[in-house]
């Protein structure tokens, strides 16, 4: 029978600290363990033998983890609800619509936040929309709880300790009335990975643009909003400065060539622009 | 396989209480078809990609390969075999919706998901739904008359 090639154990802790100390127990032992969400990414990169553990904690039944409204002005999302139930709930259209670019409805009814946002692929989309309105995320972890901005904790990935849990993120209610852009660009069919996604609002201070698949890490970067929000620049111009301060190399692999990339790039930065700039709100 | 690896699960499928032993690695796919005879869910890619596999999970479609057997624990799964005479069989016959037939049970789980939690859906919703199900025998164009029948859109 194909399936995953080693065993593992399952547990299904109830709360955040039984969580953790789950996951201490079960690392000094040896257990190799994992936090598992939705478990796409653990199924079918353990099918292959990409991922291996001896124990997965299942965190879809942490009530924290499945939290999903608004507290304190800000809307809270559980790090286990999934990606469909973010769309679903219709609270900030952009983390939904974006996060709905990724896989495919029912994968998707499958995937969750905290594992898009932990797991190993580059893409990420969901991590834009969090990194365009800087939302603080709730972290547990061995040595106990911290809370802060995901600006401060998310370079190129999730700059997670030994055994922290992501458990919810939190995003001002106010970013909802801004206008915003979030444009997934595919090669193939229209359920591929993407070529690239750009997500975009329009803050008070200016544009803030979010990128994905551009390099092989999701990105916001204040330094090329700055470039962009040059208004009195011409668009082609301030797209092709920005382009040149790009954090990394642009990726070159089997979806598209460099070059293709930044041609799409180009075309995507110009259309959001033009959009935001207008002051139009689309999706 | 150490002993301590296979468990005892129970699941409620098709609308009766089911026990199977597997290990808590087994995919919900594997589980179904091994250990209940329930062949319906197809395996295809094992990877998320094609939708042959799919099953209702508390009458959500969900990709059987991308879920544990034991994650189902406690939640009602609806294979192919427990759909009784639904609007969306009838309209897969009527309508000539298959080929080979390989990616009709998966079809007509996530139709059936559809016509139950989104019966108004638009175009963009039914797109976006039918997205998660691949046909190698291009049977597409009958598909999409098939759905348009199953949501009176015809
Ligand atoms: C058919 C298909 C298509 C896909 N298409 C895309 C796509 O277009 N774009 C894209 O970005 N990805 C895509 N993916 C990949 C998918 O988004 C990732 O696999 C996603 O991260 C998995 O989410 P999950 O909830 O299933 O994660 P899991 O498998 O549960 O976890 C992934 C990793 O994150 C860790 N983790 C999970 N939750 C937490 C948490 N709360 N705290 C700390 N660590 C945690 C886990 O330990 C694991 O290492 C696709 C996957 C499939 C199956
Ligand atoms: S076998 Fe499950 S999606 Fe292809
Ligand atoms: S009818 Fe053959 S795969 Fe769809």
């Amino acid at each position: 029978m194909p399936m995953i090639p080693y065993p593992f154990d399952y547990y299904q802790p109830a709360t955040v600290g039984e969580a953790v100390a789950l996951f201490v127990d079960l690392d000094a032992r040896g257990k190799q363990p994992l936090y598992f969400s939705g478990g796409t990414e653990i199924i079918t990169l353990g099918r292959i033998n990409e991922v291996y553990t001896e124990a997965v904690i299942d965190v879809k039944r942490i009530p924290d983890c499945r939290e999903i409204g608004r507290r304190s002005g800000a809307f809270v999302w559980g790090a286990a609800l999934t990606l469909s139930e973010i769309h679903d709930a219709r609270l900030f259209p952009l983390l939904g619509e974006t996060g709905a670019g990724v896989a495919d409805r029912t994968s998707r009814n499958k995937i969750t936040l905290g594992g898009n946002v932990c797991g190993r692929f580059i893409y990420k989309e969901a991590v834009l929309p969090l990194l365009l309105t800087d939302s603080p995320l709730r972290i547990a972890g061995p040595g106990g709880e911290r809370t802060a901005p995901i600006g401060q904790l998310f370079d190129r990935t999730l700059r997670l300790g030994r055994g922290e849990l992501l458990v919810q993120a939190m995003t001002d209610v106010r970013y909802a009335a801004f206008p915003y852009v979030t444009d997934k660009r595919r090669k193939g069919s229209a359920i591929d990975y993407p070529l690239l996604t750009v997500a975009a609002i329009r803050a008070e201070e200016g544009i803030r643009l979010a990128f994905s698949g551009v390099c092989a890490f999701p990105f916001r970067s204040t330094e090329m909003e700055l470039i962009l929000n040059r208004r009195e620049v011409p668009a082609e111009e301030r797209i092709a400065t920005a382009i040149a301060r790009l954090p990394a190399p642009i990726l070159n692999d089997i979806k598209g060539s460099a070059l293709y990339r930044e041609y799409v790039l180009k075309v995507t930065l110009g259309e959001t622009l033009e959009r935001l700039e207008k002051g139009v709100a689309i999706g | 396989m150490k002993a301590e690896h296979v468990v005892q699960l129970e699941l409620h499928v098709n609308g009766e209480r089911r026990t199977a032993v597997a290990r808590p690695a087994d995919l919900l796919l594997d589980v179904l078809r091994e250990s209940f005879g329930l062949t319906g869910a197809k395996p295809g890619c094992r990877n998320g990609d094609c939708g042959a596999c799919t099953v209702l999970v508390d009458d959500r479609p969900m990709k059987s390969c991308l879920m544990l057997a034991v994650e189902s624990a406690g939640q009602a799964v609806t294979t192919i075999e427990g759909l009784q005479d639904e609007a969306a069989q009838r309209a897969f016959v009527e309508q000539f919706a298959f080929q080979c037939g390989y990616c009709t049970p998966g079809f007509i789980m996530n139709i059936v998901a559809l016509s139950r939690l989104e019966p108004q859906a638009d175009e963009g919703t039914i797109q976006d739904w039918m997205q998660s199900n691949i046909c190698r025998c291009t049977s597409y164009e009958e598909i999409g008359k098939a759905i348009h029948v199953v949501l009176g859109k015809r």
